[in-house]
């Protein structure tokens, strides 16, 4: 497969990959984008105070409920990915 | 447009809450961080108040706080974890009095992203080590340890990391001495990633594991790891370990790991203890409504320790094991009280609970008993098979309480806090200011508040006042011997005579005090070490302990007109021009100076300073005549009454106080002599008295009030401050090291002095008119006062009216049932047989909540407040699940101009995604003066309506993605004109002329106009980038300043020849017809400044804080931040403030390692903007780095000083 060729011709891309979730690569397809998108923001959310209080105040929970739901959602924020073609 | 960014009022919400002994003493002190600031706060354990000692802005986001302590050290040190990439070790210097960054540690970017460590802090009980770990993936530990100098070391960091895995919690596990171990809540994401058909996902376990740091090898080793309830979301430390001296085990070590509904014991390879937490037995309880703990905190007493727990609805558990030395015998919960939900709690060894509130005040309870002998009902593990774990998946049946007022727990202090403010608005509506108030729509749920804030310090009155036989023309407080603790007597001069008042368990008159009472009174000071002192306009009384009045009189023909003393020194001012100078000598005589001083101008005003101990005499004294000008005369023994040094000033004086205060800024180590003159025109001088020359340098002017000023110098918190009377009543104080000057919110005094009493060791007495008044300054440092007023529900917005001074607000609160939904459902309940607990109907929802309902469901009102009574003149709920989410007052010019109320609210909205059954726009009219409200009618909409305002005698309203025009109908609005060509959902509306400014949910602001002759509503500029608008103003026809989610604020233009060339277009056929620019209208704004504030951005305001003074934006955020931008008015200024930030810049203040400007460029690069309160730091540095900056800016550090001052004067007035 062509990304296995990417991986080994360029080992430091590997390591650089393996280093940062979430970097893109050519083949990312867009299940993968949304759900790394995804994961950034609820991980985003979480890490800045004011918007935990925010999303409290909308919704009407306790910021420990809004953190707790944010990183639950971080499992699968996009549903299940896509059944891949076999061919 | 350049502008300068200072903050009025740094952010009130507490995040993170830690406590420990941080300055080294017995004392234990609490350490917040207020999400961009970090403070000290200590607590009195004898009068039960929490004092802040220090505050300090970080300049970056804290995101977790941590307390440790080396083995068998006395002093705590902070970690605090941040978006910088970067951990800390801060450690609180007591003799500075601040934080000093003993380590920083680099690890990884900046920002706070998904792998990027800092989310959580763990520490070792003992000290020994830190993990620090991010949302996903990275851990990382620190070891800890001391050197030869006992000085804190820290090594590089060990990776504990685990690709895709989410991190919920970790904690460090109390093991004693053994190998550290850390546990964390992890779920790996692999699989779910990898299966389409979702099967993964569901049987996806979260783990708990065990991370053990070897000390020996220095590496970290994955120990343990377990699946765990799915629904975990929180650990707490279980203490473990032999103690030193023994062989008992402290506790089972291990943790308690916290689910929905259910709290688990769990160590490795130890059974499971299982218990679960006790719900509310309320009627409206959603049953399928799981229930988390939020907050913890474990508390270890000699050979005990319990935990506290606070689930989602704010009651407390204590939580209790039962342990035979490693074995964990039993897991008991039950209630303990209900509190407001803490974002962290802090039990304090002295027998305190801090409650940092997640919204809304801190609370300060002291523990009236540990609940171990009460009635509640208390569940055990035991109690269930296998311990609660037989079927760890499904649920242990629910268990109920009763919520109780509290019982356990008694309040001792209240923190007051303004987060969140949700709205405001900022006008003068009360009739005795002259200076705007600031008004805010505060906090959530049933806790709310309307508050009022203006700017001065509160004053509290202690008694009734007393009425006095007649207008006093001064008043004295004094003690009778040099070291008595408290004032005796209090000297009142009237016109013909003196009263003598006596201080003790009450005030009354006295006589045969030696004081001379046919006499109007100059001065009163107790003089030496047991004698008082009166001088009179016919001469001097000594009056000695015994008794004994030694006089001194004034030559025939002659008047004393001007006073002033010392405990040493006396100096009168004679009618004719003269000055005679006595002194006190070693044997307590007072004695003349043999020659007297001509001025040859009439003296006016008369001052010396407080004499230093050890001293003899002050060597200055100042002198202020009718021909403007201040004398600075020497009193020193080789050139007494020398005049040394001159200055004019601009009016006659008409008191003058000189003053020893200490000023971190100017001198660091002891106070610097200012010499105060107010002037007959309300304004106050302040200048700096050079000690050894007697020059006055550094002048500073501050306009008082309208009439002349009058000084007193007087103690406040031990130090030497000064009281200036004018229209209105100002003090000048030391706070934290540095002076302040605020106002004081009372009613304007004619006479004031300072009173030391037994009741009030530092109080304040006023005179208005005939009545004396004790009062007492409680907040010292707190610069805003709070009036607030309880509201139902969180509140969403509130408006004024044009014609009279109520306000009408809406609230909403989501998950709660409204009034009539929450009778109807009981009504129903009782028609089904089912028992109804009033009890717990009428549990008061200030103090308990509501209970949480399903999502959709909405409580709302529209209110009528009186802001000048601050109070609730009529509440109107809504009915039929409808929540109120924009209003405006509008005068519909079909009506012949008559004034309705449009509400916009939507029925049984969902906030994801956004929808709901139907909106609705309801009119009311305004009736009995405004008071009351009666519905005209109700408009359905298809869309929520979030924002309305009143257009040329219509009313525009963005309903969703549509902003429309409405003109009154007699059954309904009718819908004139519609442009639903917005990107997501209009937030905020302003208009200017036929011009309205859209605010967008996600897509910044857009110009719209609507055109008249073709009945067009069309879209002519918009910004070239996405932003989540929360306010917005226009700060002229063609600028708008913004604030957006990511707590960013904003400055946009458009070009004023698009702007004219619209304005131009008769029928807007021409913007109609232009190209597009990037998918969007034809025209873009340009950004003129950006800044980041690190709060989100709920109300913007274009407004003079000063009477006269230049138009500045303020801004309210949510966790409670008020601030304002101030346009710079020259060149000048903008390059010197820019150079000055550059500077303060590379001084790297921040203490969690964040580079400024990054900090300040967040999201988009700062532009335009100077950090004012980074600048205002320049006063804290210490004395060479202050000068060596002021060098390069060509500056004398005065200069610079006086310059912030000015900017920060002249356009708050703080």
């Amino acid at each position: 497969m062509s990304s296995e060729l990417r991986y080994t011709a360029n080992t430091q891309l590997e390591h650089l990959h393996a280093r940062y979730t979430g970097t893109g690569h050519a083949d990312t397809n867009i299940y993968e984008w949304a759900t790394h998108q995804h994961r950034d923001m609820c991980a985003s959310i979480v890490g800045h105070p004011p918007l935990t209080s925010y999303l409290a105040i909308a919704d009407g929970e306790s910021i420990g409920r809004i953190k707790f739901e944010m990183t639950e959602r971080m499992l699968q924020p996009c549903g299940p990915p896509p059944a891949k073609d076999d061919d | 447009m350049h502008l300068y960014n200072l903050t009025l009022q740094s952010p009130t919400a507490i995040c993170h809450a830690i406590v420990g002994n941080f300055s080294g003493t017995r004392q234990q002190e609490i350490i917040v961080s207020r999400g961009t600031r970090l403070e000290l706060l200590r607590p009195d354990t004898q009068t039960g108040k929490i004092s802040t000692v220090l505050a300090n802005d970080v300049f970056g986001s804290i995101r977790s706080l941590a307390a440790f302590r080396l083995t068998g050290g006395t002093k705590d040190y902070a970690i605090v974890g941040s978006d910088s990439g970067r951990i800390v070790i801060l450690e609180y210097d007591s003799k500075t009095s601040s934080f000093v960054k003993v380590h920083l540690e680099t690890f990884g970017k900046s920002g706070a992203r998904r792998i990027v460590p800092g989310q959580y802090l763990a520490t070792d009980p003992k000290g020994r080590s830190v993990m620090i770990s991010a949302m996903e993936k990275a851990k990382l530990v620190y070891i800890l340890n001391r050197d030869a100098a006992a000085n804190l070391t820290i090594s590089s960091p060990l990776e504990a990391h685990k690709n895709n895995a989410i991190i919920h919690h970790i904690v460090g596990v109390d093991v004693g001495f053994e190998n550290p171990m850390y546990a964390a809540l992890e779920v790996d994401y692999t699989e779910a990633d990898q299966d389409p058909t979702g099967e993964a996902f569901h049987n996806t376990e979260k783990m708990l594991t065990f991370y053990e740091l070897d000390l020996g090898l220095n590496h970290v080793v994955r120990k343990w790891s377990e699946p765990t309830d799915p629904r975990a979301n929180l650990l707490v430390q279980v203490p473990g370990g032999q103690l030193a001296n023994s062989t008992r085990f402290e506790g089972p070590s291990g943790v308690l790991v916290c689910c929905e509904d259910h709290v688990i014991y769990r160590h490795m390879d130890a059974p499971q203890h299982r218990v679960p937490i006790p719900r509310r037995r309320h009627p409206l309880e959603e049953k399928d409504r799981g229930l988390i703990i939020v907050a913890a905190v474990m508390h270890k007493m000699k050979g005990a320790f319990f935990f506290l727990l606070q689930s989602e609805e704010g009651d407390l558990y204590k939580a209790t094991i039962e342990h035979e030395d490693e074995e964990v015998k039993a897991l008991k919960i039950k209630y303990f009280d209900t509190v407001p939900v803490a974002s962290s709690l802090c039990i304090l060894k002295s027998g305190f609970l801090f409650v940092a509130s997640e919204f809304g005040n801190h609370h300060f309870y002291q523990f009236q008993k540990l609940g171990d002998d009460d009635n509640e009902p208390e569940w055990s593990s035991t109690d269930y098979d296998s311990f609660g774990m037989r079927d760890p998946s499904s649920p242990l049946p629910s268990v109920y309480f009763r919520p109780r007022p509290l019982d356990n727990l008694a309040l001792a202090d209240q923190l007051s806090s303004l987060d969140p403010i949700i709205d405001s608005k900022v006008l003068n509506v009360l009739p005795e200011s002259d200076t705007p108030q600031i008004f805010a729509a505060c906090g959530r749920g049933a806790k709310s508040t309307f508050r009022t804030l203006r700017h001065g310090l509160e004053i509290e009155q202690l008694s009734a006042p007393s009425p006095l036989p007649g207008i006093p023309n001064a008043v004295w407080t004094t003690k009778v011997k040099e070291d008595d603790p408290f004032h005796r007597y209090i000297v009142l001069s009237f016109v013909n005579g003196t009263l003598v008042l006596q201080i003790s368990e009450d005030i009354e008159e006295v006589q045969e005090t030696g004081f001379l009472s046919q006499e109007p009174t100059l001065a009163v000071q107790q003089i030496g070490d047991d004698a008082l002192l009166q001088v009179h306009p016919r001469g001097i009384r000594h009056i000695l302990a015994d008794k004994r009045v030694n006089e001194w009189k004034v030559p025939q023909g002659r008047t004393i007109v001007r006073a002033t003393t010392n405990k040493r020194q006396v100096v009168v001012a004679l009618s004719s021009a003269e000055l005679v100078y006595f002194e006190l000598d070693l044997e307590g005589q007072l004695n003349e100076y043999q020659d007297r001083k001509a001025l040859g101008s009439t003296v006016l005003a008369l001052s010396i300073g407080e004499v230093a101990p050890g001293r003899q005499r002050t060597p200055y004294l100042a002198v202020g005549c009718e021909d403007q000008t201040v004398r600075i005369v020497s009193l020193d023994p080789d050139n007494t009454l020398e005049i040394i040094s001159l200055q004019a000033l601009t009016a006659p004086p008409s008191s003058i106080c000189i003053a020893e205060m200490l000023d971190t800024s100017i001198d660091k180590s002891q106070p610097t002599m200012f010499v105060n003159i107010g002037l007959q025109n309300g304004v106050l001088l302040r200048t700096v008295l050079d000690p050894i020359s007697g020059q006055l340098t550094d002048t500073r002017t501050r306009f008082l009030g309208t009439r002349p000023v009058k000084l007193i110098r007087m103690m406040v918190q031990g130090n030497p401050s000064i009281l200036a009377l004018s229209s209105r009543s100002w003090l000048n104080y030391t706070h934290q090291g540095l002076l302040h000057f605020s106002p004081l919110i009372s009613e304007p005094w004619n006479h004031a002095c300072g009173l030391a009493a037994e009741q009030c060791p530092e109080g304040l007495i006023g005179i208005t008119g005939n009545l004396l008044k004790i009062f007492e300054v409680p907040r010292l440092g707190t610069k805003l006062m709070q009036t607030s007023m309880p509201l139902s529900y969180t509140p969403r917005k509130f408006v004024t009216h044009p014609s009279n001074h109520y306000f009408y607000m809406i609230e909403a609160d989501h998950r709660v049932m409204g009034e009539d939904a929450a009778k109807a459902k009981i009504s129903e309940l009782t028609g089904k047989g089912k028992a109804i607990d009033q009890d717990m109907l009428e549990l008061a929802p200030e103090e308990f909540g509501r209970p949480k309902a399903a999502a959709g469901t909405w409580a709302s009102c529209i209110r009528i407040i009186d802001p000048i009574e601050n109070k609730t003149v009529k509440v109107i709920e809504l009915d039929n699940n409808e929540a109120a989410f924009s209003l405006a007052v509008v005068s519909f010019s079909a009506r012949g101009s008559e004034q309705f109320l449009c509400v916009g609210t939507a029925a049984s909205t969902l906030l994801a995604p956004r929808s709901c059954s139907s909106g609705y726009i309801r009119t009311y009219s305004f009736k009995e003066n405004g008071t009351e409200l009666e519905l005209v009618h109700k408009t359905e909409v298809d869309d929520v309506p979030t924002a309305m305002i009143a257009f040329q005698g219509r009313l525009a309203a963005g309903v969703g993605k549509a902003l429309r025009i409405y003109e009154i109908g007699k059954k309904k609005l009718l819908r004139k004109v519609e442009n639903n060509t917005f990107g997501s959902a209009i937030v905020t509306l302003n208009t200017q002329g036929s011009r309205i400014i859209v605010g967008d949910m996600q897509e910044s602001v857009v110009y719209a106009v609507y055109k008249a002759p073709e009945n067009r509503l069309l879209i002519f500029a918009d910004d070239s980038q996405p932003r989540w608008t929360t306010a917005t103003v226009m700060v002229d026809y063609v600028t708008v300043a913004a604030g957006d989610k990511f707590g960013n604020i904003f400055v946009n233009r458009l070009d004023s020849k698009v702007s004219d060339q619209v304005d131009e277009d008769p029928t807007g056929a021409g913007i109609l017809h232009e190209k597009s620019i990037l998918m969007g209208s034809p025209h873009k704004t340009k950004l003129l400044a950006h800044y980041h504030v690190g709060d989100i951005v709920t109300g913007l305001h274009k407004i003079s804080l000063v009477a006269g003074g230049r138009e500045v934006l303020l801004y309210t955020c949510l966790h409670g931040t008020i601030g304002i931008l101030v346009p710079f008015v020259s060149k000048e200024d903008v390059d010197f403030i820019s150079t000055l930030e550059q500077h303060m810049r590379t001084e790297r203040l921040s203490l969690v390692g964040r580079d400024h400007l990054a900090w300040r460029g967040y999201y988009v690069p700062v532009k335009a903007t100077v950090d004012g309160d980074l600048c205002e730091m320049f006063a804290r540095l210490p004395g060479p780095k202050q000068s060596s900056i002021a060098g390069e800016l060509d500056r004398t550090v005065g200069e610079v000083l006086k310059k912030l001052e000015q900017l920060r004067v002249t356009a708050s007035g703080f």
